[in-house]
């Protein structure tokens, strides 16, 4: 119908790249303002619990990626949408890096509480580690296939794996705890409350933000990419 | 049910295939053996029962593994993919059916092993052998899935193992759990469980894996 | 029976189809020709179900189970005998009074005195053959042959040839060929794809 507007439902799509780059800077500097100044130190652990801070957002943001990389992977598959595998592919790719960035932390965390710079008996850190090797091998599935339908299928079939894996994987860690290793090192990040939870959750907000910037700036150069192999396609 | 006829038929092949080729069963059992002198002189000491435990379980999973890369090639090397994907079955029983044969030549090489792994190491007990029932099982139908799958990209062969390895994590706590607890119960349900699961997950996604 | 418009495959970079359409009614004897490289088995491909379009849309009146495909590979398991492969298929197609269909289709084809042989020891004639006893041992209503003469004998194209014979005023076919003009008789239709 001539002059009928449908409005517009609200959209992160529709959410221009430099508002996000912008309010990626501003969080993140609010969060490493939040952690290096405003939070309280820890009596037992002090410097070292800063860094735990940026750790767990950064596992939690990884996590996210991989659960959205997952469901656009469902949405290629059942729903057929065009879109869905680049999408799924630049999510699983956010999350490996995220996932990389949670080794180093969590590497840099047990070399200052506990001397080492890796402990198998931090759960979290050794389902990062099985995590990330799956993933890994994501990308050697990718690139070992020329781009096509196969293709998206197959990495949309391993993505769908890997989010069941995390959960199986953190219960047989759980159990393997029993046998493998005496508990001698405890995860014990700060007691949330007050200025901790203030700080951690502005250090949240500042990774997912942060994740999805790159994510939309990835996803953004691979159209550009994608649309001018079609250009040339078209004009040979 | 056709659904049962036609995974009948297709594991049917596979097994006549094998028993044809005589080439992957003969390798599994020459393998299981090798690796477990590998193993003897590759641990200096007298290895606990945990530890040999250890090796049981390694030189499963990687006789399987052999066992898995070799699933698909008939089907990759002479195409004959395209005409179990043009017959009307559903594409779910040619994963089902691939898993059955593989797990049949997987117990085969384990009748050896694990006599074998008595004779070297320790005695096997009844939560082995029940853990080991389960591992297959998980160990079959994930690494047949996965195997359909590297056996359509350039790497191959190479790929199978990178794909194999982190989801099989599961599979060794389980199966390693169960042989050296005390109480395996526990370890056993958690196995049946990640069968079950991924089961479900291969059952549910191998027709994308085959179809464009 | 089958419809297809303005179909196109990529493959990566590689374009191998572009804008094609075509149309084949119940009873037709389609005939596809072209040079090679002009996606004559793409296309075929894409009609049996084997492949999907990177454009355009196929539509098919008949299931999976009413088409017999014939490619370039004969789809057969070489080290199993023609017996055990056309059994194999007999059983998933559900083809009732399997065993004598497999014998009929066997002596038809000229292949009943080796039916115990691996298929491995045949040559590639008798190959091309057992796959077309293949591709009709369900009976199917379309049938989607890619080259067929290409592969085989003069005794094995004259079987063809009197198959088609007798199953053309019944079913529905699709071939690509180099050499159209032994088709010819059964032709209603041609596509030249450039």
């Amino acid at each position: 119908m001539a002059g009928a507007t449908i409005r517009p439902v609200l959209s992160l799509r529709r959410i221009p790249l430099v508002a996000l780059a912008l309010a990626s800077l501003v969080l993140v500097t609010t969060a490493l303002v939040f952690v290096f100044y405003v939070a309280p130190n820890d009596a037992n652990q002090g410097f070292s619990q800063r860094i735990f801070y940026f750790h767990v957002s950064i596992a939690f943001t990884a996590y996210a990626c991989f659960v959205c990389g997952a469901w656009n992977a469902f949405r290629h598959l059942w729903k057929r949408d065009p879109r869905a595998d680049l999408e799924s592919y630049v999510c699983v790719h956010q999350g490996t890096i995220f996932g990389a960035m949670v080794l180093l932390t969590g590497s840099i965390w047990a070399k200052i509480s506990w001397g080492h710079w890796w402990v198998w008996s931090e759960d979290e850190l050794v389902l990062f580690l099985i995590l990330y090797l799956f993933y890994c091998a994501y990308f050697m599935l990718r690139f070992s296939l020329d781009p096509g339908p196969q293709r998206a299928n197959l990495s949309a079939v391993y993505a769908l794996f890997g989010v069941v894996l995390i959960p199986v994987s953190f219960a047989a860690i759980r159990l393997a705890k029993e046998f493998l290793h005496p508990r001698v090192f405890t995860l014990s990040g700060p007691r949330f409350g007050g200025w901790i939870l203030v700080t951690y959750c502005v250090a949240q907000s500042a990774m997912l933000v942060l994740a999805y910037t790159l994510y939309r700036i990835e996803i953004a150069g691979k159209r550009l990419d994608l649309r001018l192999r079609e250009l040339r396609d078209v004009m040979a | 049910m056709s659904y049962v006829r036609d995974v009948g038929a297709l594991a049917r092949k596979d097994l006549l295939l094998e028993l044809r080729a005589r080439d992957t069963l003969p390798a599994m059992l020459l393998f299981v053996a090798a690796v477990f002198v590998v193993f003897h002189f590759a641990l200096p000491g007298t290895p606990s029962r945990l530890e040999t435990t250890g090796f049981l379980w390694v030189a499963i999973l990687f006789t399987a593994l052999l066992g898995l890369g070799r699933a698909f090639v008939p089907e990759r090397e002479q195409r004959t993919m395209d005409g179990l994907v043009l017959a009307p079955c559903d594409r779910s029983a040619i994963w089902l059916a691939k898993s059955l044969a593989t797990l049949a030549f997987l117990a085969a090489a384990e009748v050896v092993a694990l006599p074998l792994y008595a004779l070297f190491f320790h005695h096997v007990g009844g939560a082995i052998l029940l853990a080991v029932a389960l591992a297959d099982l998980g160990i079959c139908t994930v690494g047949t899935f996965l195997g359909a799958m590297a056996v359509v990209t350039r790497a191959r062969d190479l790929l199978l193992p990178l794909l194999f390895l982190p989801l099989a994590i599961p599979i060794v706590v389980g199966a390693v759990g169960a042989s050296v607890a005390h109480a395996p119960g526990k370890y056993l349900a958690f196995l049946a469980l990640y069968d079950a699961l991924f089961a479900v997950v291969c059952w549910g996604s191998f027709e994308f894996v085959v179809s464009e | 029976m089958l419809t297809a418009s303005k179909l196109g495959k990529r493959y990566g970079e590689k374009r191998v189809l572009r804008g094609v359409d075509l149309e084949l009614a119940d009873g037709g004897f389609l005939v596809v020709t072209g040079p090679n490289g002009s996606g004559k088995t793409t296309l075929l491909r894409i009609c049996a179900g084997l492949a999907a379009p990177t454009e355009g849309t196929v539509e098919r009146a008949v299931s999976r189970g009413e088409l017999g495909y014939l490619g370039h590979e004969p789809l057969i398991y070489r080290e199993l005998t023609a017996l055990e492969n056309l059994d194999l298929y007999g059983r998933l197609y559900g083809v009732p009074e399997r065993r004598e269909r497999i014998g009929m289709l066997l002596e038809r084809f000229g292949l009943w005195e080796v039916r115990r042989d691996r298929v491995a020891s045949y040559s590639r004639g008798m190959t091309q053959r057992l796959a077309l006893c293949r591709v009709l041992l369900h009976d199917p209503r379309l049938i989607v042959l890619d080259e067929p003469y290409t592969a085989l004998d003069e005794a094995g194209a004259e079987l063809l040839d009197a198959q088609l014979a007798e199953l053309r005023s019944e079913r529905t076919f699709l071939v690509s060929t180099h050499d159209p003009a032994r088709v010819e008789p059964f032709a209603s239709g041609r596509l030249a794809l450039a």
